[in-house]
């Protein structure tokens, strides 16, 4: 096993590698007037403009600059902003709750509703609910998710006015920070008022950016409970006399789930794409919103180590989905 | 690997069969009665698996349901389960256990009958059991559905039952999964579990027909040891007369969704009458046939049928075809001791004998020596 992760960490050298080329090249051909026009304005002079350039040595060839900056990346230094000049890495870290915060919320949204609806679908599969649960989940993964946060926000917060349309708390609220996970602070300090807050406010997004997992969940599961449902094992277990709850929970969804499962793993990538739209909907200041503004501003630090930390954070994932496979999965455990 | 000892947990499947009101005699215990299972969804042609089929089972009887595939044996027996699918499946006819209807009973009454009264061996030993749970857990879950146990009581008796079936280290192997025993250890695991809550019926599907030869034989005498320690009724369904050679009281031979020949082993081994349950007989390979010699075969498939409308659904295959077998379709009907649905049945000069010419010929009494030659060797003989 410990082979097994060495190996899997090993392989993400190569593919951060590449990765970093192919974003140093993509921030670099936005289109725009690159990183100096966006700090110093329409306005700025050309000579301004050009000590900018020369300052951040965006003259020179790109094969130097390349070089310098992965010098500079194994000398464990992440560069700052362009725009407010703080600290790449440290702001990450700042704001990484907020955007995990957020992103477990919408997965547990996604997970918690999808499942049982999936399994709905491929009980009743050709029926009634299996035709709603289908056609809902296609209409959940064709939503973009601005236009779904942005209807949220329109309906529920300001037309119906039940749920706050902005921020993870309410200004002025006087909560303590200690892990930076609002709600988990909340119930750390036992300041439960504070928490609930957070929760209200996590409502809205965490639907608008878990809508499209939610809709593959549904997809994956209905798919996978359906094979199951024919398995042989399932009517042995059906044989038995066994109560409908325990046939479903032990014998149909624990084999259903390991698709599902490795899906879930996939959808980080989604959720973290999500987080930047979703964020700047919602005035959450976190890693999406930050990039977000980095885009606009072509902050290209920002972006090239933000990006960079992402890649790192969904490969580790995707290798701790892949161990725990191995828990449900026994056949599949990987021998130490 | 040895043949499961009595000497461990021999009384494991006896206790608790006390509570059991006895039945009488003659009274049958299940009772299947014009049953039809016809297969299509809405708007499609329906399939006909299964057609006025009608028999009992009597506490404690053996009774086989021998046919090929197709022949709607499998079909059957789901139905007597209730586990036919929901949609697509169209049963009519009548399923009584005690006296009780199955086929209106409430899903509820079926769940508590199913694993409890009535229970059942599958096919395929490497599907049937679930890949992610541990054996133990498969086994135990039964014995608590329908026994009060706590959790560790249903693990002894998990323990217990193993060792039953002769899994050697029973303790150790209940925290195993199915991947990790070999298809005939996975086959007693699945008897062990059917057998857990000492149904008062067992129907067996063809429990030995995806193992090795060698390993068939031990599985079967697990079985069989089993069902007579526990006094339940066994319905066995297979295409392999060497297993009800060994195993059964009565024969139901099943043609094409219908039963074609219906009597007692002696009778249907001395004498066997149906063109069908012959050519079946003929077909076993026998240890005492001179070496070298061709085995015989029925001609054609099972799926090369005649309507049981329009005639005979045999007469494609069937050597003793004459013209009334196409145009009139044959009853079932009582011939002496037996039950028959044919126009013209073997009069004995085909008996199943290669050669015995005679065989056929004798008084069914002697026909009981003539099944032990189709008998599957088992630990017994060795």
């Amino acid at each position: 096993m410990i082979r097994f992760v060495l190996r899997r960490l090993a392989l993400m050298v190569p593919v951060l590698l590449g990765l970093s080329i192919l974003l140093f090249i993509w921030v670099r051909s936005l289109p725009g007037e690159g990183p100096a026009r966006s700090l110093l304005g329409t306005r700025a002079t050309p000579e301004r403009i050009e000590a900018i350039n020369e300052q951040y040595g965006f003259n020179d060839p790109l094969l130097e600059q390349y070089l310098r900056y992965v010098g500079s990346l194994l000398r464990g230094d992440f560069l700052s902003s362009i725009r407010d000049g703080k600290p790449v890495l440290d702001t990450f870290f700042d704001k990484l709750p907020v955007t995990v915060e957020l992103s477990l919320a919408a997965l547990l949204f996604a997970i918690v509703v999808g499942i049982p609806l999936g399994y709905v679908a491929a009980r009743y599969q050709g029926r009634a609910p299996d035709t709603a649960v289908v056609s809902g989940s296609l209409l959940g993964v064709a939503t973009p998710v601005f236009f779904l946060a942005l209807l949220l926000k329109l309906v529920f917060a300001n037309w119906l006015g039940w749920l706050p349309a902005t921020f993870r708390q309410t200004p002025g609220i006087d909560a303590t920070q200690v892990t930076g996970f609002a709600v988990l602070d909340g119930l750390l300090t036992r300041e439960y008022d504070a928490a609930w807050d957070a929760v209200l406010h996590l409502l809205l997004p965490a639907i608008a950016l878990g809508t499209i997992p939610l809709a593959i969940i549904v997809r994956i599961t209905r798919a996978s409970v359906a094979e199951v449902l024919q398995e042989d094992y399932v009517r042995t277990a059906e044989s038995k006399g066994l109560r409908r709850r325990t046939v479903a929970r032990r014998h149909v969804l624990r084999n259903a789930m390991l698709p599902v499962s490795t899906t879930i793993g996939l959808q980080v990538g989604l959720l973290f794409s999500g987080a930047v739209l979703t964020e700047t909907v919602f005035s959450f200041q976190g890693i999406g919103s930050y990039l977000f503004q980095a885009i606009s501003q072509r902050d290209y630090p920002v972006l090239q180590g933000y990006i960079i930390f992402i890649a790192i954070m969904y490969s580790l994932i995707n290798l701790v989905v892949d161990l725990l496979y191995g828990v449900i999965d026994p056949r599949v455990r990987v021998s130490t | 690997m040895s043949p499961p000892s009595h000497q461990h947990g021999a009384d494991v499947l006896t206790d608790g069969r006390a509570d059991r009101t006895p039945v009488q005699g003659d009274q049958p215990l299940l009772s299947v009665q014009d049953l039809s299972v016809e297969f299509g969804l809405r708007g499609q042609k329906r399939v006909r698996a299964v057609d006025s089929v009608s028999f009992d089972i009597r506490p404690g009887e053996h009774v086989g349901l021998v046919g090929e595939s197709g022949s709607g044996k499998s079909v059957t027996s789901l139905a007597i389960m209730g586990l036919l699918p929901r949609r697509g499946a169209h049963v009519s006819g009548r399923i009584t256990y005690e006296g009780r209807d199955l086929l209106t009973a409430s899903r509820a009454e079926m769940s508590q009958l199913r694993g409890n009264d009535i229970a059942m061996v599958f096919q395929d030993p490497m599907t049937s059991l679930n890949p992610v749970v541990p054996i133990g857990t498969q086994l135990a879950e039964v014995v608590t559905r329908h026994r009060r146990l706590s959790k560790s009581e249903a693990r002894d008796r998990a323990g217990d039952l193993l060792a039953r079936v002769g899994i050697p280290d029973p303790r150790r192997r209940l925290k195993e999964y199915p991947h990790q025993l070999s298809g005939g250890m996975r086959q007693r695991v699945l008897i062990a579990i059917a057998l857990a809550c000492e149904p008062r019926l067992l129907i067996a599907d063809e429990p030995t027909t995806a193992l090795d030869v060698t390993i068939q034989a031990q599985v079967l005498e697990v079985l069989k040891e089993l069902v007579a320690e526990t006094e339940a009724a066994l319905l066995m369904i297979t295409h392999d007369l060497g297993v009800v050679a060994g195993l059964c009281d009565r024969v139901n031979v099943m043609y094409s969704g219908r039963i074609v020949e219906s009597t007692t082993r002696s009778v249907l081994f001395g004498e066997p009458r149906h063109p069908y349950t012959g050519g079946l007989l003929r077909s076993i390979p026998r240890l005492d046939a001179p070496r070298g010699e061709p085995l015989v075969a029925i001609p054609g498939s099972p799926t090369n049928t005649l309507p049981w409308t329009q005639g005979c659904a045999f007469a494609p295959r069937c050597a003793h075809v004459q013209d009334d077998c196409r145009t009139d379709p044959p009853a079932l009907l009582e011939h002496g001791p037996r039950m028959l649905r044919c126009h013209h049945p073997l009069d004995g000069s085909d008996g199943p004998t290669p050669g015995g010419g005679s065989a056929g010929a004798r008084p069914t009494a002697a026909g009981v020596a003539d099944e032990s030659a189709y008998r599957r060797p088992t630990e017994e003989d060795a």
